[in-house]
């Protein structure tokens, strides 16, 4: 069944915009974090989230069909033109809120991935198969960190339970589902992200018991970042950053 | 020249070394995952190791220069995505080249089989990542140096 190309093409760009922002946001702690390893692990970690953007914007700008690049929709859109979930933009916080936004992520991630290998749209299932090796890795690692640090020391742990207080109203709107998801699902494209919420809570919450953490029990979401209704005051800031070198010398290269 | 056979353009990419660990060949690698003649044009299918490498385009530079020293001037690289390369696809030749170099070969199991240096089994993970994105570091409690494990996907 043909599926609607503009829907297609928003799964597409929520897909990359996803991994695109959260990809400069890792990045910006090259050469800040606390130890040597971990600022490795970290630029590594912004690096296959950058490979993994390049694939899904590539073919979002393919389907798109105005002969764009997948550079050309990460320099030159402005930020309603984003569909990255709010989670992913918000700021790095200290070392322990970054490993826990990325955990959070990485946790659906994992789950999305899964499924997305068996999509009836061979590019996403080829991208999901090459992107599920790297995410089985940034979830171990953030796992283990979340569990280190919120089973840690007593200002670890604090920094980590206020941490969790701050981003966990954020985690709800990656389960939404509107009329592109089910479009997605009808053609088999993607699964409807609210029925992987059950898988993505049991994960969750195994390393979240672990790490001695209590999630909080107040079930509001704040959304509007996969929409692109409304993204954060953060995002604008982070795209002055990231875009200010195509912004200001038009289709420079090197 | 006349068109040499897809078994010679083979041999001329299998001398071409892996640019960051240059003890391997992008063949003995597994990246290169077809080679063929569309009419005049030499069309050779490369899939990356992770998504993020950046030496993607490196190795695509080191590919086409080869080639047009050897006399193809037309070259065509096409990026493969699936199936997902996987360290499977590693030739033993490599895998014995990275011990020898000081990198443990990856192993099913998920963590390097002995210290590359001293071949002692007492081996402890420091890191998830090292300094590509394809390598963890880990550290042998034998010999006490560290090393760079090749990962296993
Ligand atoms: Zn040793």
């Amino acid at each position: 069944m043909a599926v609607d190309k503009d829907k297609l093409l928003q799964f597409l760009l929520r897909q990359g915009d996803n991994t695109l922002i959260l990809g400069h946001r890792v990045s910006e702690w090259c050469g800040h974090s606390p130890i040597l390893e971990e600022d490795i692990a970290l630029a590594n970690t912004a690096l296959d989230l950058i490979g993994q953007t390049q694939m899904w914007l590539g073919y979002a700008a393919e389907v798109q069909g105005e002969g764009k690049s997948a550079d050309d929709l990460a320099f030159l859109r402005d930020a309603w033109d984003f569909r990255n979930v709010l989670l992913t933009e918000l700021p790095n916080g200290d070392f322990g809120q970054t490993l826990l936004r990325q955990f959070l992520f990485d946790a659906f991630q994992s789950v999305l991935m899964g499924r997305l290998m068996k999509s009836s749209d061979e590019t996403v299932a080829a991208i999901a198969a090459k992107a599920s090796k790297e995410v089985a890795y940034h979830v171990e690692r953030s796992a283990d960190t979340v569990v280190g640090l919120g089973d840690g020391t007593e200002e670890s742990h604090n920094r980590m339970q206020a941490a969790l207080e701050y981003l966990w109203p954020y985690v709800g709107e990656m389960f939404e589902s509107d009329d592109i998801d089910a479009a997605m699902a009808e053609a088999g494209i993607a699964p409807d992200p609210a029925g992987l919420r059950e898988e993505y809570d049991a994960l969750v919450g195994k390393v979240l018991t672990e790490a001695t953490l209590d999630i909080p029990a107040a079930k509001y979401a704040h959304k509007g970042g996969r929409t692109g209704y409304m993204h954060t005051e953060h995002l604008g800031h982070l795209l002055a950053t990231m875009q200010w070198l195509q912004r200001a010398y038009p289709g420079c290269e090197w | 020249m006349t068109q040499p056979s897809v078994k010679q353009v083979w041999e001329w990419l299998e001398t071409i070394p892996d640019p960051e660990i240059p003890v391997i060949t992008l063949v003995d690698l597994g990246i290169i995952r077809n080679v063929e003649f569309h009419g005049e044009t030499c069309v050779v299918s490369v899939t990356p190791t992770y998504s993020g490498c950046p030496a993607t385009s490196m190795i695509n530079m080191d590919i086409e220069t080869k080639l047009r020293d050897c006399g193809l001037d037309k070259i065509e690289l096409k990026q493969q995505l699936a199936p997902a390369w996987t360290t499977d696809w590693m030739s033993d030749k490599a895998r014995a080249a990275l011990e020898k170099y000081g990198i443990a070969p990856p192993q099913p199991a998920g963590g390097p089989q002995r210290c590359p240096h001293c071949g002692g089994n007492h081996l402890e993970k420091l890191s998830q990542f090292g300094s590509t994105p394809c390598k963890a570091q880990w550290r042998c409690q034998d010999c006490l140096e560290p090393f760079e494990y090749f990962k296993c996907i």
